[in-house]
């Protein structure tokens, strides 16, 4: 059998991308929700909170693990899997990738150590202030790594010389054209994720009548956050759409299935892209819909797929429907968001079966809808690594097939094993829920000490 | 300035590389170490003592390869793909290791496969990278400047015994680290664990340090040729009387300075390699002026490195202070 070194590097490259970007997904709004509790906490001495956060502290360190060992990955596969790449556009990507190492993964790995390890060791201040470097440092490592892919999407501030690029201006490159749509749309995309696990999870709780302190407070801080963040997501992803058909049209040719640029872009609702016949076939859409989205008016015009040849296409069908799943989880967020948000205000939220039970079941939309809009613009990018630059099937290192074959398989079979008992884990600590009533207090300098006369240090420390 | 650029990469990634093997070395020393433990509670205490750390000495890897991408491209694309399986199954074997950090706290019937996968992962991740070592020791087949080798060409009896070297130093580490961190049970087979591993780590360098000039005329040469003999007949002399006082340590009991011994053995051993090594990142072909970067690229990630270096130096202090102490038995600072 004759295997295709192109497509294998590609398969395992999408296979441990995915894989590790769900993690991210959740940890960075994560540890933004559990500093915020810390701080409410310290605002308010209300002791659910301090459990609260311990508990979530559990999930996110599991969590954590998984992206720090799955990303540690990641920066060696850009060599190992894609040598020409690295060469190509080392001098310009290479950089952000090493700043986002220096400003973002130290301090991460520093403080989640105070945070894990220091409930104990360090004052209630200091603990809280690593919580929030932590969840500071997250958002930092989104920042450059989406410029890093932003840059590829629509490169800038760069001068190509004998093939290689070549810097001319930074700041040009790391505020290349694509990268504030992206990086707002990504940032809110994984405030939306957590979100959703975290209403998932209060949501059990009420309807298992358990840990109600706790759940309400779940609950409101999700909804919240759901119903603000939903709506605004929408209104981004159009401004980001707008951004891309300006820099990538045929990208977004391919999300609306639009063959014919001749004609305005219907909104197709439905449909099977056919690309061989260059048509799509059992179409459901609304006329006229993509041109009034995309030029703001229903005879607006817009490029087609068939205005460049095929060797110039992405794969039409995985771009298609991804976008379209992303789009209705996206729908039905803000339904969840808006109809949570009048429960509350007429004080239903906490009763109210018919949207616990589906809200219950709502943690997954987030990763599923992160994972699918990356395939639209990592898919939708094709045959291009690095738009106009360098092109996919160049971009490969000389390793024989067979190799990446066999590693491709060892990927799947660990991080198969790692992702189910991670999971099985987490569903462990959700199904414990909160546990333990004391706030314990620090112990400056002393070693540590069992969890029970530490708490009682605490509670009379604190004069309970 | 353009063209000590690369010279000053050169020493910060070798430095970055010299930190990560060093803290790095430690934690998965314990690993390595973790199959002579009596019981849980001694597992417990062993990997309670790099708990807090473990994570931070990792990014040390990724500044070592991420740092290598962005100053010298031309190299990283060589190597990775040369190394492509070593590199690949350390990264797997990381992953084992790195997650049963926290798995083994939540599993309750499962521990002992959180037990092996952390001290198989950490094994296989030092035999892996003493490999990847050995093999850019040997040199590297380059044309037109990319990898022109096959998948297995690392894989000689001379990688092998840099791998095990590798793993036989960092279970030196790790022993002296637990001598310096626990108490009881744990610390004093850890003493008499490091005396062996010192008798064990001495032997590989020397058989490292006889094989080299032999099988390299380029290393024979930088070596044993006049005048530089003059200069460099310092470097094994100091690496014995480091072992000897290590060993000396540890003969009396002392807690700290075991570790530190081990630490210097350990850059002392590196200081031997960039001796033999310079100018080169990939030998026999690739010196460090014809892989480097843009200088652009270099002069934007230098500013970025000397403003942040001392702030990250910074954390390591603070968080090494913070959970100073010797980890006791029975006492963590898990919350579980």
């Amino acid at each position: 059998m004759d295997l295709d070194p192109v497509l294998l590097a590609r398969l395992q490259f999408a296979f441990t991308i995915t894989f590790h970007i769900i993690f991210p997904s959740f940890t960075i709004g994560l540890s933004a929700f559990i500093a915020t509790l810390l701080v409410r906490w310290m605002w308010t001495g209300r002791e659910h909170l301090h459990r609260l956060a311990r508990f979530w502290t559990k999930i996110f360190a599991v969590s954590f693990a998984m992206g720090v060992v799955s990303g540690i990955v990641l920066s060696y596969q850009f060599g190992t899997n894609w040598s020409r790449f690295s060469v190509v556009v080392g001098n310009v990507i290479g950089p952000l990738i090493g700043y986002e190492v220096l400003t973002a993964f130290f301090l991460e790995a520093t403080f989640l150590g105070v945070m894990l390890f220091g409930w104990k060791r360090v004052p209630p201040w200091l603990h809280v202030m690593s919580a929030i470097f932590v969840a500071i440092g997250t958002a930092i490592s989104a920042f450059w790594i989406l410029s890093a892919n932003s840059w590829m999407q629509t490169p800038a501030g760069h001068e190509i010389r004998n093939g290689i690029a070549y810097p001319v201006d930074w700041h040009a490159i790391v505020f290349n054209p694509s990268f504030p749509y992206r990086f707002t749309h990504m940032l809110t995309a994984v405030y939306l994720t957590t979100s959703l696990v975290i209403l998932a999870v209060g949501a059990r709780y009420l309807l298992a009548n358990k840990h109600l302190d706790e759940a309400k407070t779940m609950m409101r801080m999700a909804v919240g956050m759901i119903a603000i963040l939903a709506p605004l997501q929408l209104f981004i992803g159009d401004q980001h759409g707008l951004n891309t058909l300006e820099h990538q049209p045929i990208k977004i040719a391919a999300m609306e299935a639009h063959w014919d640029g001749s004609k305005p872009g219907d909104l197709v609702l439905f449909a099977w892209p056919d690309e061989k016949a260059e048509r799509n076939h059992f179409e459901i859409s609304i006329p006229k819909g993509a041109s009034l989205i995309l030029t703001h008016d229903p005879n607006g015009l817009f490029p087609g797929l068939k205005s460049v040849p095929p060797s110039e296409r992405p794969p039409v069908v995985p771009v298609f429907f991804a976008f379209r799943i992303m789009v209705g989880l996206g729908l039905v967020m803000i339904a969840a968001g808006l109809i949570g948000a009048l429960l509350w205000w007429r004080g239903r939220l906490f009763d109210t079966r018919w949207y616990l039970w589906p809200a219950s079941m709502s943690w997954w939309m987030g990763f599923v809808a992160v994972i699918s809009g990356w395939v639209v613009t990592e898919s939708g990018r094709q045959p291009w690594i690095a738009h106009g630059i360098l092109r996919t099937a160049d971009a490969i290192s000389p390793v024989p097939a067979a190799t990446i074959a066999s590693t491709l398989a060892l990927f799947v079979l660990v991080y198969g094993i790692v992702f189910t008992m991670g999971l099985y884990y987490i569903n462990r600590l959700i199904v414990k829920g909160p546990q333990g009533r004391a706030i314990e207090a620090p112990e400056m300098g002393s070693p540590v000490r069992p969890l029970s006369s530490a708490a009682e240090a605490g509670r009379e420390a604190l004069g309970h | 300035m353009e063209c000590y650029l690369p010279v000053i990469w050169a020493a910060l990634i070798g430095t970055a590389v010299a930190m990560y093997v060093v803290l790095d070395g430690f934690d998965l020393g314990v690993g390595i170490l973790f199959p002579f433990a009596k019981n849980e509670r001694e597992r417990d205490q062993m990997m309670n003592s790099v708990a807090p750390f473990w994570d931070g000495n990792e990014t040390w890897l990724v500044l070592g390869g991420g740092g290598l991408w962005v100053a010298f491209p031309q190299a990283y694309s060589v190597i990775m793909p040369a190394f492509y399986l070593p590199v690949i199954v350390m990264l797997l074997a990381l992953v084992f290791r790195g997650v049963a950090f926290e798995f083994r706290w939540i599993a309750m019937t499962s521990k002992r496969y959180w037990n092996f996968a952390f001290a198989a992962g950490s094994t296989l991740a030092g035999l892996c990278q003493g490999i990847i070592l050995g093999g850019l020791i040997q040199g590297v087949r380059i044309e037109n400047g990319v990898f022109a080798g096959g998948a297995f060409d690392w894989a000689t009896p001379f990688a092998l015994l840099c791998g095990v070297g590798v793993v036989a130093g960092y279970a030196l580490l790790g022993a002296t680290w637990l001598v310096m961190k626990t108490d009881g049970a744990v610390a004093d087979r850890n003493r008499a664990h490091g005396k062996l591993l010192l008798a064990v780590v001495l032997g590989f360098m020397g058989a490292v340090s006889l094989w080299t000039p032999l099988a390299v005329p380029r290393i024979a040469e930088r070596w044993f040729s006049l005048p530089n003999l003059f200069y460099l007949w310092p470097v094994p002399a100091i690496t014995a009387l480091t072992a000897f006082a290590a060993w000396r340590w540890l003969e009396a009991g002392r807690d700290i300075p075991p570790f530190l011994a081990s630490i210097a053995l350990f850059l002392l051993g590196y200081l031997g390699l960039v001796i033999s090594w310079f100018p080169y990142l990939v030998p026999p072909s690739l010196t460090i002026w014809d892989t480097a970067a843009s200088p652009s690229s270099q002069m934007f990630m230098l500013v970025g490195t000397l403003a942040l270096l001392p702030v990250i130096l910074g954390y390591i202090v603070f968080v090494y202070w913070l959970f100073r102490g010797k980890v006791r038995a029975g006492e963590g600072y898990h919350q579980h």
